[in-house]
């Protein structure tokens, strides 16, 4: 049963389109990942969706009623999950998770089992009372998920949810994401740009200059790319990429420096290509298709690529 | 994310069918409680903030109220010494330092991204500005009681101080100088800007309020402290230290108690007021 709706969304920053006509949908229980580099409108929908911008244009349905999403009743009943951490830094991890269940009118005999509850399952019950400014950055973020758990949200939005964390701590995060979706239904929309996280989720809408340019499950957008992942190292880019056009049949793009193409069975081509193209290639490689990929083959642009240029931006 | 606004919405506002959990009211109120809560337990936290609200009005007080003593004479109340007259104004600027600091946080919730935590949940900007005023408020009363501690060396008897309309004018003073800041704060992106902005308008409103000196008689200077709000309030709390009377020379133009206290109400009135249309804008 679909739950969030979003149909033709838009947004507008004086004559640039950040969101262009975004429409997708979010069953209970489903995680949906928003792919693309930063500057891909990612951001914007996420503040359109938690009410923090007003859209120009579209709606947003919850339920298969058009709600606005700065209306208190659909607030109560989402939780967000912000990309810098929303704690106060003086309070302690205990304290903030009480002015958390107190924003959302949770009474102290509903909220305080579950402030425990919570802080038991992200791990913090033994750092409960420090002031979280001693808190790792790590930790932080699992109290803020311990947090937004409180108030039991059908719904969570969040943004970039690991971004900047190292992996196991990013592991653990997704666990405990991946146990709430299992065990209460609660339905995931998240945003990133990170696509092995992408690949955490059921279905992936991937996002380019405010559009969905692909939707599908990790499976169904991999499939996409045709093949195996060829990537040739050269010193003379621009003479190899023709030879292996002209006598090879692929269709090599030269991307960051590499020239890469997809192929079925490339296992077989590769030693051909070795044994054609004798001390012109410094390397070649092949692996299983990312989603990485798939933006790749989709814009002819690499995600990592795009997002640095926008960081240095 | 601070960008333009833009005045049209085509995301339809209805949502009556969407049951709330706990009542709206009841989420209101528990709201308002835990920021007010959140501000004082910020404020014993952090203890140089603690001792600076303290020792500095004293300081303030003592160097200034010394310093001057010697050339200060008022026309009417020649019996009036400065470390007297000043008194009630330090108490003024004790309310309105505590109003500024406690709001100035609300630019570093924003930094600090705590505040966008409050602007995503259900309560309403509206309880957000009750909150911090209500916050900022008691915070400034603790530390003018505080301060009003030592009024006996200032020459007024504890026991003569007309506390109802201390009380009143401490209130409605500090309540409407945070919900002031508060407006202030959320239009402002940093606290260099809130600084700036402070030390141009609250600061000479409270040099011109009466606090240092006393209306200079038939000058523009005497015009500009007539239509000063806060003036209202320097006059309201000086007379309550005197237990309802204000010495000739020290009132503005005239005003009668009654006058005073309305001109504070009404500026509570109007700046909460602002504050809550002001954050109705996007953070």
């Amino acid at each position: 049963m679909v739950m969030l709706c979003a149909e033709n969304l838009t947004r507008r920053f004086g004559s640039r389109t950040a969101v262009d006509g975004l429409s997708f949908t979010l069953e209970r229980g489903e995680a949906l990942g928003m792919l693309g580099p930063n500057g891909a409108g990612k951001s914007t929908t996420f503040a359109l969706l938690t009410g923090m911008l007003e859209a120009h244009g579209g709606r947003i349905l919850f339920d298969g009623q058009p709600i606005s999403p700065t209306d208190p009743a659909f607030r109560a009943r989402i939780g967000v999950v912000f990309q810098k951490p929303s704690l106060d830094d003086k309070l302690t991890g205990r304290e903030n998770m009480k002015l958390g269940a107190a924003l959302y009118g949770l009474p102290g005999r509903v909220a305080n089992p579950r402030i425990e509850k919570f802080l038991e399952m992200v791990e913090l019950t033994d750092r409960a009372d420090e002031p979280v400014e001693r808190y790792s950055g790590g930790m932080k973020r699992r109290l803020e998920l311990a947090r937004v758990f409180l108030h039991e949200p059908e719904l969570l939005i969040l943004d970039e949810p690991t971004t900047g964390l190292d992996i196991a701590v990013s592991r653990r995060i997704w666990s405990k994401l991946l146990e709430l979706k299992r065990e209460s239904r609660t339905a995931l929309l998240l945003t990133t740009h990170d696509p092995e996280e992408a690949t955490l989720c059921d279905r992936i809408a991937v996002l380019d200059r405010g559009r969905i340019i692909a939707e599908g499950t990790p499976s169904q957008l991999a499939a996409r790319v045709g093949g195996d992942v060829v990537s040739i190292e050269t010193d003379e880019a621009e003479p190899v990429l023709a030879d292996l056009n002209a006598r090879f049949g692929v269709d090599a793009r030269l991307v960051e420096g590499k020239l890469v193409f997809e192929q079925p069975g490339a296992h077989e081509l590769l030693p051909r290509i070795v044994e054609a193209l004798p001390g012109r290639l410094r390397s070649i490689s092949m692996r299983p298709p990312t989603l990485g990929d798939v933006f790749v083959k989709l814009t002819g642009r690499s995600l990592a690529q795009e997002s640095t240029k926008d960081e240095a931006a | 994310m601070n960008p333009p606004m833009a005045s049209t919405s085509a995301v339809e506002t209805t949502a009556a069918h969407i049951p709330a959990r706990p009542s709206g009211i009841a989420r209101e109120l528990a709201a308002i409680h835990v920021l007010w809560q959140r501000d004082i337990l910020r404020f014993f936290r952090q203890r140089s903030r603690v001792a600076g609200a303290l020792i500095q009005p004293i300081l303030f007080w003592l160097v200034l109220g010394t310093g001057l003593s010697g050339t200060f004479r008022m026309q009417g109340a020649e019996g009036v010494g400065y470390m007297e007259y000043f008194y009630p104004g330090v108490v003024l600027m004790v309310v309105l330092f505590t109003s500024i600091f406690t709001t100035m946080s609300l630019i570093e919730d924003r930094h600090a991204g705590f505040l966008q935590a409050v602007l995503v949940g259900p309560a309403s900007r509206t309880s957000l500005v009750l909150g911090k005023t209500l916050g900022g408020t008691s915070i400034a009363m603790i530390q003018a009681v505080l301060f009003l501690c030592l009024a006996p060396l200032a020459g007024f008897s504890l026991a003569s101080i007309s506390w109802p309309m201390l009380i009143a004018h401490l209130v409605l003073g500090s309540a409407g100088l945070t919900a002031l800041g508060f407006a202030i704060a959320w239009w402002l992106d940093s606290v260099q800007g809130y600084h700036a902005v402070m030390s141009v308008l609250l600061l000479p409103l409270w040099v011109l309020s009466g606090a240092m000196f006393p209306p200079p008689e038939g000058t523009i200077m005497a015009t500009l402290m007539k239509l000063n709000p806060m003036s209202y309030a320097a006059a309201g709390v000086r007379r309550a230290l005197y237990g309802g009377t204000l010495p000739s020379g020290a009132s503005v133009g005239g005003a009668s108690a009654a006058l005073e206290l309305a001109v504070v109400a009404g500026m509570f009135v109007v700046t909460v007021a602002l504050s809550a249309r002001a954050c109705r804008r996007p953070s």
